[in-house]
């Protein structure tokens, strides 16, 4: 499987496109930081910027990834490899090239900035969407045998996770207002990654009272540490979920 | 030492392979042939398990291929259509290869890789190989391990002439040392010289499975295209 990993990544490399995707995210981040004046509304910048951007970039990489290398993967699959082995390296190739990406653009300016445990929960946060959009994808990929389809399906599922869902959220706060919502709002959450992510960074930033409802019902019912460590405990079923069932699709599949 | 049993498989409606049974051996060279659609490549794919019948088992000396994928080690394919990852370079795509194989064959062969003249393409990038360039890198990987089996997917398609002669003297050499091949081809007057049975598929089905020299002996002509055109005509009429 690491043989794999390593061409895959060598490949992606040489794309180019993973470098422009850091190089981008480099120059936002320094702006973010420069722009701003203080380090914690950088941070803010930085919080919504990587909540929007490393999804999107990871569910059409991912996808199309996995598109174009079809080809490659068939004849991976005649040889004596089990098919596991085949999309578990494939996945782990895009999803560390990805990573990389992101700490490279992100992690730099992270480093010379907010090197605090805000900025590296942030970061953390950055390299766990990382993980769950590139397995979203691929189960997306593995699913679906059309390109153009799959492609479509990968954006919807961004426009639903980055900002459908907080918008059916609200929606649903303002008409139940008249009733105790703190569970159910919870349960909201968990069902979105990247609100998930939004949590955890925003309890680290102590500011969650002033950040609106989410971080302070979060703070209440949890406290930081509690808080923090269920959503990552949720954030790694998000992760292991999609991955599992791509796998078993992957093994049934006919290629 | 190949052995289908009533093998099946649809897609959707459509019936890929309906009840194949078949028995190849060492030293045989099969073509199979049939119109677009009859189920060559389903086949195929179904020796490599890439496509999981519905029906049916498939052994190689006894063995099912289904459940052992690393049986497949002593297999080597050569697809319709190679495609690599688009940045690599040829040299790395063999070393590739090469490690993820490692221990898993006795010898290797290079002798495609030399009359190819592959060394010269090894700093080329697979996205800027033309198509015959790519059948021949296809080709090489699938002699590279020197496996039993050699299953070649339309092998002469986008070859030069002088390309498909190696390749066909390739085969030729390797079915002498008691290999078993397996091709398939559109066009027939191609590979009859190195072919020794043909299995004719319709609609997923078995029309016939027969050596070609009773095929030529049968219709009185030496040209395999000729004599299957005419059985082709005799199954319309009929």
């Amino acid at each position: 499987m690491l043989k794999i990993v390593k061409y895959v990544i060598r490949d992606i490399i040489r794309s180019r496109i993973i470098i422009a995707y850091a190089l981008i995210l480099l120059a936002a981040s320094f702006g973010l930081f420069n722009l701003g004046g203080d380090v914690s509304k950088g941070l803010i910048g930085m919080l919504s910027l990587v909540l929007l951007v490393v999804p999107l970039v990871c569910l059409i990489f991912g996808t199309i990834h996995f598109y174009n290398s079809y080809e490659f993967i068939e004849l991976l699959a005649s040889q004596p490899l089990k098919r596991g082995t085949i999309l578990m390296g494939e996945y782990l190739g895009v999803a560390l090239a990805l990573c990389g990406a992101l700490l490279l653009g992100a992690g730099l300016p992270v480093l010379l900035y907010a090197a605090t445990a805000t900025g590296f929960t942030l970061l953390a946060v950055g390299l766990a969407l990382t993980l769950i959009f590139v397995a979203i994808a691929f189960l997306g990929a593995v699913a679906t045998r059309d390109k153009a389809r799959g492609v479509g399906m990968a954006m919807l599922v961004w426009f639903y996770f980055a900002l459908l869902h907080g918008g059916l959220m609200l929606l649903i706060l303002f008409a139940f207002e008249d009733y105790p919502l703190e569970k159910p709002t919870m349960a909201m959450i968990a069902l979105n990654p990247i609100d998930l992510g939004r949590v955890v960074v925003l309890l680290q930033m102590d500011v969650s009272a002033l950040m609106g409802y989410t971080g302070a019902l979060m703070k209440d019912l949890l406290g930081t540490t509690t808080g923090i460590a269920s959503a990552a405990g949720i954030l790694t079923l998000w992760l292991l979920i999609p991955l599992a069932l791509a796998c078993w699709i992957f093994r049934k599949k006919d290629l | 030492m190949l052995v289908s049993r009533h093998l099946t498989k649809s897609f959707g409606r459509l019936r890929a392979l309906d009840d194949v049974g078949v028995s190849m051996e060492r030293g045989q060279s099969v073509l199979l042939i049939g119109p677009n659609g009859s189920g060559k490549t389903t086949f195929i794919k179904c020796v490599l398990g890439l496509v999981i019948p519905d029906k049916g088992e498939l052994t190689l000396d006894g063995t099912c291929l289904l459940d052992n994928p690393t049986l497949r080690r002593n297999i080597g394919y050569m697809p319709q259509i190679g495609r690599f990852p688009d940045h690599l370079k040829v040299g790395q795509i063999i070393e590739m290869m090469r490690e993820i194989r490692r221990g898993t064959h006795i010898r290797s062969d290079e002798d495609l890789i030399d009359a190819f003249e592959i060394g010269k393409l090894a700093h080329k990038t697979a996205r800027t190989l033309s198509g015959g360039m790519r059948q021949k890198l296809s080709a090489c990987l699938a002699f590279l391990f020197d496996p039993e089996i050699l299953i070649l997917d339309e092998p002469t398609a986008g070859l030069d002439p002088l390309a498909a002669e190696i390749l066909k003297e390739k085969v030729r050499a390797e079915r002498a040392k008691n290999k078993l091949i397996l091709l398939t081809s559109h066009i027939l007057s191609d590979l009859d010289e190195i072919t020794s049975d043909v299995l004719y598929l319709i609609d997923g089905r078995i029309r016939f499975y027969r050596p070609i020299a009773e095929l030529f002996e049968e219709h009185g002509d030496p040209k395999l295209g000729r004599v299957i055109a005419k059985i082709m005509r005799e199954t319309a009429d009929a």
